[in-house]
């Protein structure tokens, strides 16, 4: 119904049929409901706002890699920040790990389409309302300083600055609406893929034998049921202290600023890890696919993501060691956070397992997941030492934390979708990307990344707080932060090249065939790109790595698979 | 007993092995073969020196670490531009910085070497497992799990948490719930969207981002206990050289101490986005001697000198704005909500440590503060040149 051709009024003769053409074409990408198309609308709008919101880190950048510049001003770089954080969490990360869920799950368990298609397309267009939204604010968010302003009170939002007194004009309004609407999307994707994962699995497919990838954003999906949730709360509350005389946050008539900060980081926290799970769900099929192995340790690796889903709740406190608690609360939050670090050690030691004995491929996919795999190591200690809540009191808020949150989100994260697109970037368009310009991009981008992430480490210990627009040049961070500066030049750089991998690939890529990595999940036994109605027959399964089957009828899995 | 102090007991156990003991000659050895700078007068080796001896001494090998990581942190040090400390959570000059610090080493340590046995293997397996020529097209042996390995690698992370949980908890109740001596000095700061109010109730001094307290000593130990409150958003005190920071929440009084050991200016600022010039809310605390604290404190408890030759000055003060925000004791201005100036130009900077206190900057600063501290609370003060001037000449005289 989506895909029918749809009548454009007028004759269709000459030039003009080819402009009817175009817009029907166009059309369909606007009304189809198949969850391949929404997965592909989904990881374009977010390269789309990666692009944007890298813009503005470079600026960030720029005006950090001198003490006093005067790049930007105060209120432009307060914007800029905050809008980079909102826009590389709500309008990046989520989109595209969904768009890939999206794309796969179906995919991955045989299935024809996502269990409810319209909630789906109504999940997306929500989403990219919410955008919308938020980027409208530097046209029509006028705030303090005139006509035109962008949310300036960082991603995270603290209240009282949010209230009206500190914050007058509509820029924090739409800040909170763009993340209200799009929160509303997110929670009709996590219900979609919870119902197609729960009850489109084909023929042979047990829970225990689904894909790692689809167990995962079964996880992350009930994870965001819950987390979203206080966040839209808190948005709501924010509006009814703005505009209808609350005063949930107003600490001059009876609320409490820390309510805000509490709401918030129960969302912030489980956040991370609807960001961060994809990101294994991603290198759980990438890493056995290029080392020729199964997966270590299969029934360990869904245990441990399930039991950081669930630890994950515990932990929002660990934002909030230098408001006050009490030293038992600090405790607590100690123990519940250092505690996650089992789970997710389990994982590296299956990840390296899985690599041992193997015979590893070094394509472009496995180079980006070895460098996920390094840096998500390091990520992960450093937020064991941010754990500790008495070093927690001196790094807090410093750019120690701003390394470690980034040796998260990009050395993990994007380290990952990167990974994600070299992989089944061909199985979406039937191209492979290049293997030269993607070792380019991996090489400047590790390179780039490192310089970074590595030396903003140093320039937190040396005490340098984040959300600063300028610093005094006594202080010592200089030198530092012109390096941070070239090193995020050489990522801008890479991406670039990234993207123009993405569009010259399209056009002049190698044709990429059914299975171009010799890989074990049904969405590979598909032609690529995949038909609308995705198999034409319903597959049926004997065992996690259907095409292994396959490919060895005298060594099946079945026969050993716990 | 009750249940907290046992608590710290039982951890005070584990903190034999968990603080960084250090041979304090070592220490410095290496510090000065990194040519450290002497700052602002800081004298850093001594208070370097002092610290080391403050903590036990440990095993040789714990020792020798520590060294590499004061050799590291010293490094840090030694990038130092100007004549000026800069404000490094390596080079703690208080008691909870110290603790925090300590940790700090041991958590490191642990982390450190996870680190190189995890990226050892990681290094090891993507060598030593890369696809040969020899091996064409064979797929190498599946091995699907193996409980014995798993539940080794689940209980090592386990113990791991749980020594490393005991130590911070020790930590955590040492800094938090350390007692109020009797000696110790009462400050009560209050957070301004841009710029820090200083108040000591005991004293009846009222001044502003420049806080001036005694040196403590362990024979003489007197910290200084500071009140934490806000007055419009959330600000973070924080001055890494002394301690952790600690938010300034309206309506949620908090608390934290610090007890500089050596006299000196320590440097820090604002650690809580709180608004458009956030980056220019500066903090200066001056350690100062006991007959330096003194002096300052009798000082600073006399109303400001009132000299007759910059009357005209005053007369603008009191005739205009200035007044409703700003207080000079023994005037008519009585304002709370900006600076206290009765004693103005004892201080070394105006503006939050945005600008050095200069007859011209005053002046610039009155003209227009957005000159200096765009965004900045303050309007323009809209003075004729004259005005502006007298008013600088007597604002030059509040000593």
């Amino acid at each position: 119904m989506a895909d029918r051709i749809l009548p454009i009024s007028g004759t269709l003769h000459g030039a003009e049929s080819r402009r009817g053409a175009a817009l029907e074409w166009l059309h369909t990408w606007v009304v189809t409901v198949d969850h391949k198309k929404l997965g592909l609308l989904y990881v374009v709008y977010a390269i789309f706002f990666l692009l944007v919101a890298g813009a503005e880190a470079m600026a960030i950048r720029i005006q950090l890699a001198f003490p006093h510049n005067h790049f930007v001003s105060a209120e432009t770089y307060n914007e800029f920040f905050t809008m980079h954080g909102t826009t590389m969490v709500f309008l990046v990360g989520m989109p595209i790990l969904f768009g890939f869920a999206n794309y796969l799950v179906p995919l991955m368990i045989g299935a024809r389409d996502m269990a409810f298609p319209r909630l789906n397309a109504f999940s997306f267009w929500l989403t990219a309302l919410g955008g919308l939204f938020l980027y409208f604010s530097f046209i029509g968010g006028f705030g303090l300083y005139g006509m035109g302003s962008a949310p300036d009170v960082g991603w995270f939002a603290y209240a009282p600055l949010t209230a009206k007194a500190f914050t007058p004009g509509h820029n924090t309004d739409y800040w909170a609406l763009a993340l209200i609407v799009s929160g509303f999307g997110t929670l009709g994707t996590a219900i979609n893929i919870i119902a197609t994962t729960l009850s489109m699995r084909c023929r042979g497919m047990t829970l225990f034998r689904m894909p790692l990838f689809v167990w995962l954003f079964l996880v992350v999906s009930g994870l965001t049921l819950v987390t979203i949730t206080p966040l839209t709360a808190a948005q709501a509350m924010l509006l009814i202290d703005r505009y209808l005389g609350g005063h949930f946050f107003d600490a001059q008539a009876g609320g409490s600023p820390i309510v805000w900060i509490h709401f918030f980081w129960i969302f912030g926290h489980p956040e991370v890890y609807v960001l961060v799970l994809p990101a294994f769900a991603i290198a759980n099929e990438i890493i056995p696919v290029f080392s020729r192995k199964a997966i270590f340790g299969y029934p360990a690796m869904v245990a441990a993501s399930v039991g950081i889903g669930f630890v994950s709740l515990t932990v929002w406190a660990h934002h909030m060691f230098t408001v006050g608690m009490t030293a038992v609360g600090n405790s607590f939050f100690v123990l519940s956070t250092m505690v996650v670090g089992i789970p997710t050690g389990i994982k590296i030691f299956n990840w390296l397992a899985t690599l041992w004995g193997g015979r590893i491929r070094f394509a472009t996919p496995m180079l980006f997941s070895i460098g996920f795999l390094f840096q998500f190591l390091l990520a992960g200690l450093t937020g064991i030492m941010l754990s500790v809540a008495p070093w927690n009191w001196q790094l807090h808020n410093t750019y120690f934390v701003i390394a470690h949150f980034h040796y998260v989100l990009v050395g993990a994260i994007v380290f990952c979708i990167f990974a994600a697109i070299y992989y089944w970037y061909p199985k979406a368009t039937g191209k492979m990307l290049s293997e030269t310009l993607g070792k380019w991009h991996f090489w400047l981008f590790v390179i780039g990344f490192h310089i970074t992430f590595d030396t903003m480490h140093f320039v937190g210990l040396l005490g340098m707080p984040r959300s600063i627009y300028t610093y005094e040049p006594d202080r010592g961070w200089n030198t530092l932060n012109l390096v941070i500066s070239i090193g995020g030049f050489i990522q801008a750089i890479a991406v670039l090249i990234f993207a123009w991998n993405l569009i010259y690939s399209y056009v002049r890529g190698k044709e990429a065939g059914n299975d171009p990595w010799d890989a074990w999940t049904l969405e590979w036994s598909t032609p690529s790109p995949p038909p609308s109605y995705n198999f034409a027959v319903e597959p049926v399964v004997r065992s996690r790595r259907p095409l292994w089957d396959l490919k060895h009828p005298q060594d099946p899995d079945w026969k050993y698979e716990r | 007993m009750t249940c907290g102090s046992r608590v710290r007991t039982y951890l005070s156990l584990l903190s034999k092995w968990a603080r960084p003991g250090a041979d304090p000659s070592l220490c410095i050895g290496s510090e000065s073969a990194q040519g450290l700078p002497s700052t602002d007068g800081i004298a850093n080796r001594d208070r370097k020196l002092s610290t080391m001896r403050s903590q036990r001494s440990g095993s040789s090998i714990r020792a020798r670490l520590t060294c590499a990581f004061c050799a590291l942190g010293s490094a840090f040090y030694a990038s130092a531009q100007g004549p000026k400390a800069i404000p490094s959570i390596l080079a703690p000059a208080s008691t909870p910085a110290n603790e925090i610090y300590g940790l700090s080493l041991f958590v490191l340590l642990i982390t450190g070497s996870i680190f190189v046995v995890v990226a050892g293997l990681l290094a090891y397996a993507t060598i030593r497992f890369r696809v040969r020529e020899s091996d064409g097209l064979n797929e190498p042996p599946q091995v699907y799990g193996s409980t014995q390995v798993e539940l080794a690698w689940t209980v090592i992370p386990v113990l791991i948490v749980v020594v490393l949980f005991l130590t911070t908890a020790r930590i955590i109740f040492a800094v938090q719930n350390a007692p109020k001596p009797r000696s110790a000095l009462d400050v009560t700061v209050v957070g301004h969207q841009f710029w820090w109010e200083f108040r000591y109730p005991s004293l009846g001094i009222v001044t502003a981002n420049e806080l001036h307290v005694p040196v403590s000593t362990k024979d003489d130990p007197r910290p200084t206990y500071l009140r934490l409150l806000s007055a419009d958003v959330d600000h973070s005190f924080w001055v890494p050289q002394l301690g952790g920071k600690t938010d300034l929440i309206p309506n949620h009084p908090n608390e934290m101490w610090i007890d500089p050991q050596q006299p000196g200016l320590y440097l820090g600022q604002c650690a809580q986005f709180c608004g458009i010039e956030h980056a220019k809310m500066l903090i200066r605390i001056y350690a100062d001697t006991p007959r330096e604290f003194e002096a300052w404190v009798n000082k600073q408890q006399r109303a400001g000198a009132q000299d007759a030759w910059v009357a005209q000055g005053r007369r603008v003060l009191e005739t205009e704005a200035c007044m409703n925000c700003h207080t000079i004791v023994g005037t008519a201005a009585k304002g709370t909500f900006g600076p206290d100036l009765t004693h103005l130009a004892s201080r070394a900077t105006i503006a939050a440590g945005a600008a050095a206190n200069t007859p011209a900057n005053l002046r610039a600063w009155i003209h227009d503060p957005d000159t200096i501290k765009p965004g900045a609370l303050m309007p323009a003060m809209q003075l004729s040149d004259e005005q502006n001037a007298e008013l600088v000449a007597y604002l030059s005289t509040l000593h």
